[in-house]
């Protein structure tokens, strides 16, 4: 085998705080704890954090700062869920608003990148420009945003604009809010009087100067999840850094190649877009301990109400009368029902529930291992030597730049990997043993963007 | 006119008219400890919507890790914001902070910042301060949807929460309407502090005095009133005393805090403003004082090094703090939930 005549490309690495779903383990029983206690070790039962508790975000941020992670990523809620018309209460609920815990963090952290997801549905440019370059000046230039764009009219019950967002209309809109917040922070004061801004768009009008002064990145670190192709289009033409889903190194490589070759025609370099799929770990000490803990977490994150409720999501009906370790129902889905809402709507319920059925019969699963195996899977299993090697091909083979890493536990769940196998990535010569630079742009190697010039 | 138990009430804006806005978070956590050293009990800090400078709560934010005790009160817009926004990021300051948020409502009037928004035209002081009570109502009822102890993690059954204890607000306004509940669990004061100016001049010249006061009469639990002298100063608290008891609110209304333009030239004026306030808070004209100095950077150690032994001296300021809340430091109590009141009383 001839050696690689490139060089060895650096792991970017993001740890997301636990989200409010099923992913993340809050019942804690002891087998789930991470192998190796933190130092100065923890009572039973201490890692049953809270999720909302400031103490919980501090811990899981300095625990990345210590790993030399690029960023800390929060994801965004902005109504909970519901199901059957009711609150939905199997996991964890709650959550605080994102950049308010951005900026609280930047006190407790010095280099580690401020990542938040804020919806550019239910927000105005001029105001949401403001608060991220209130960020990046609070944090030094650690400021990133991750932009979504929300269709439904449940969250819309929330906020004044109410209802709807076409989904048509999603990425244009995501375009043009994002276009006029570049407008917003290149007419900063930077030494000088600010510019004015006049903007007028399909959906935006925004005249008038902003008051915050040129922040230290210029403009924040953007990031965008989505995997439709206006989505990818919209990531390639702006974004930098992409959220994505594809964790399989087959379905990995077709992502990354599909979107770095659309780079060039905006004028853009293939390191100019960060390719980040979030991932889950298991560690164990060895391969088997790691296998066998991965089935519990999977076993303690679809308990057989969860799994019920899964199940409900796709047939559209209720299901309550069912054995959850009995065979699935040979009821077919309901087209229009809906049970669930705040989720993300299952496109074909027909074609699922036909692949779970065929799957249940040939393994002879039940519902609870059916929607287990169905469900994801954990992305990374093994000892800490050998999930540093998967990760480091991954990277090697262009199927990512990086990973944003999800634990299961609050909030001491990144630690096991911040102790284990963040030494051997560093080892192998892929992951920094030091931070070069200050600013969230340096450590993802992206370059600071130009402020144009004055045109008047 | 009944005095005052409670010693008086001390606050200092981190802001001054003249002075521009710093960027830096050192700036400001340098001034809010240098205040927390005086043990006062909060630190405002202003902000506009069109304004020049970072995001007022964005800043307490940044500072609340590096204080400890000091109340955080940064204001916030309510006209072209969201209410549901402006609710949970209120909420999330008092949970990083650990119970020292509060929130001075403030409006926007202006055709400028309209046009930043551009969604609609600007309205008069009587219509967005009308606007602005409904953003307190709904703030306040998204605050109380957690009960709690809504959070149960109950393993037998699998549940995290106890769905009965969160609650829809279902508000609907003359401008907005919120469905519910918050995604923020109620924060550890249960209402952070609602601070209301009545007289403010934010926002351009000001036309709605009477619409201020309402709002400040029915939701606040401080007003700050602008004032040179003892008489205009008791004469406004009478007023939203008055004003308040209309609707409904138990004796003791909000607390009337007088807001004074304050510039130390020397240690001999540290002294005589002691003086001063000893002497409006003996005529029982105000429940205590927010200073607006003329430059904090040169004022803020003058008061804590000249002004703030003196009034230790005549026990009308705390030698340490005794509480770890903003409600607790003002002598407020903690609401409870008006969802989990009227469930008490519905058994």
């Amino acid at each position: 085998m001839s050696p690689d005549p490139r060089p060895r490309k650096q792991i970017h690495l993001a740890a997301h705080f636990p989200g409010v779903n099923n992913t993340t383990v809050w019942a804690d029983p002891p087998t789930l704890r991470p192998t190796t206690a933190p130092a100065g070790g923890t009572s039973p039962g201490s890692a049953l954090g809270s999720q909302i508790d400031f103490a919980s975000f501090v811990h899981l941020a300095r625990t990345a700062e210590r790993g030399r992670f690029d960023f800390f990523f929060l994801a965004e809620g902005l109504r909970l869920r519901e199901h059957k018309g009711r609150i939905h209460d199997l996991d964890v609920l709650g959550r605080p608003e994102t950049l308010t815990v951005l900026n609280a963090l930047a006190a407790v952290t010095e280099r580690l990148g401020l990542a938040g997801t804020v919806s550019a549905t239910f927000n105005e440019p001029y105001e949401l420009a403001r608060r991220f370059a209130s960020l990046d000046h609070l944090s030094g230039g650690r400021a990133a945003w991750n932009i979504v764009t929300t269709s439904d009219a449940f969250t819309g019950e929330n906020f004044r604009r109410g209802g709807y967002l076409d989904h048509a209309d999603r990425y244009t809109r995501a375009a043009e809010f994002l276009a006029t917040a570049h407008a917003l922070w290149d007419s900063g004061p930077a030494g000088g009087p600010p510019r004015r801004v006049d903007h007028r768009g399909r959906h935006f009008a925004v005249r008038g100067e902003f008051g915050v002064a040129r922040s230290p990145q210029g403009h924040p670190v953007v990031i965008q999840a989505g995997d439709s192709a206006e989505g990818r289009e919209f990531a390639a033409s702006a974004a930098d850094v992409i959220f994505t889903r594809h964790s399989g190194p087959e379905a990995g490589r077709a992502f990354y190649a599909d979107v770095k070759r659309r780079l060039p025609a905006y004028g853009r370099r293939p390191e100019d877009l960060k390719i980040m799929p979030g991932v889950t770990f298991v560690l164990g000490d060895t391969l088997a301990e790691a296998q066998e803990r991965a089935v519990e977490i999977r076993r303690q994150q679809v308990s057989p109400q969860t799994a019920l409720l899964t199940l409900e999501q796709v047939w559209g009906v209720d299901l309550s009368s069912y054995d959850p370790d009995g065979p699935l129902p040979d009821i077919d889905p309901d087209p229009h029902g809906e049970l669930a809402q705040g989720r993300v709507r299952i496109a074909d319920p027909q074609a699922v529930a036909d692949r779970w059925r065929a799957l249940s019969r040939a393994k002879g699963l039940s519902i609870r291992e059916t929607v287990i195996e169905t469900t994801g899977r954990q992305s990374f299993v093994g000892t800490p030597d050998s999930v540093a090697r998967e990760m480091d091909h991954f990277v090697q083979s262009d199927a990512a730049d990086g990973f944003i890493l999800v634990p299961h536990l609050t909030p001491e769940g990144l630690d096991p990997f911040v102790e284990r196998v963040v030494p051997l990535l560093q080892e192998r010569g892929v992951h920094r043993t030091e931070y070069t630079g200050t600013t969230l742009r340096s450590h993802l190697g992206l370059p600071d963007p130009a402020r144009p010039a004055r045109k008047d | 006119m009944p005095e005052p138990h409670h010693p008086p009430r001390l606050a200092v804006a981190l802001d001054a008219p003249g002075v521009p806005p710093r960027h830096d978070a050192a700036h400001y956590t340098a001034l809010a400890r240098l205040a927390e050293h005086g043990t006062l009990d909060f630190v405002t800090l202003g902000d506009r919507f069109g304004g020049p400078g970072p995001d007022a709560l964005a800043v307490l934010a940044r500072i609340a890790p590096d204080t400890e005790r000091i109340g955080l009160v940064p204001t916030v817009t309510t006209t072209h914001t969201e209410p549901f926004h402006v609710s949970t990021a209120v909420a999330t300051l008092d949970w990083v902070s650990r119970g020292r948020a509060g929130w001075t409502v403030e409006v926007s009037t202006t055709e400028a910042e309209a046009a930043l928004v551009g969604l609609r035209k600007a309205a008069p002081p009587a219509e967005v301060w009308s606007e602005a009570g409904e953003v307190a109502d709904v703030a306040g009822r998204l605050w109380d949807s957690w009960e709690d102890d809504a959070e149960i993690r109950d393993r037998a059954t699998g549940r995290f929460v106890d769905r009965a204890k969160l609650h829809h607000v279902d508000f609907t306004g003359r401008a907005f309407s919120v469905r519910g509940p918050s995604i923020v669990p109620r924060p550890p004061q249960g209402r952070p502090v609602t601070v209301v100016e009545v007289t403010g001049e934010t926002g351009g010249p000001d036309r709605g005095p009477s619409a201020r006061r309402e709002v400040a009469a029915a939701r606040a639990d401080v007003a700050l009133v602008r004032a040179e002298d003892p008489q205009t100063a008791g004469a406004a608290r009478a007023d939203l005393l008055a004003r308040a008891r209309a609707h409904g609110r138990a004796p003791g209304g909000p607390l009337v805090l007088a807001s004074l333009p304050v510039e130390l030239e020397s240690s001999g004026d540290a002294a005589g403003l002691a003086a001063l306030l000893g002497d409006w808070f003996a005529q029982g004209v105000a429940d205590g004082f927010h200073l607006r100095l003329a430059d904090p950077v040169r004022d803020l150690p003058r008061l804590v090094e000249g002004t703030v032994p003196l009034l230790r001296e005549r026990g009308l300021l705390r030698r340490s703090y005794e509480g770890t809340t903003l409600r607790e430091h003002l002598g407020l109590p903690r609401p409870a939930s008006i969802y989990a009141l009227a469930r008490e009383a519905a058994r």
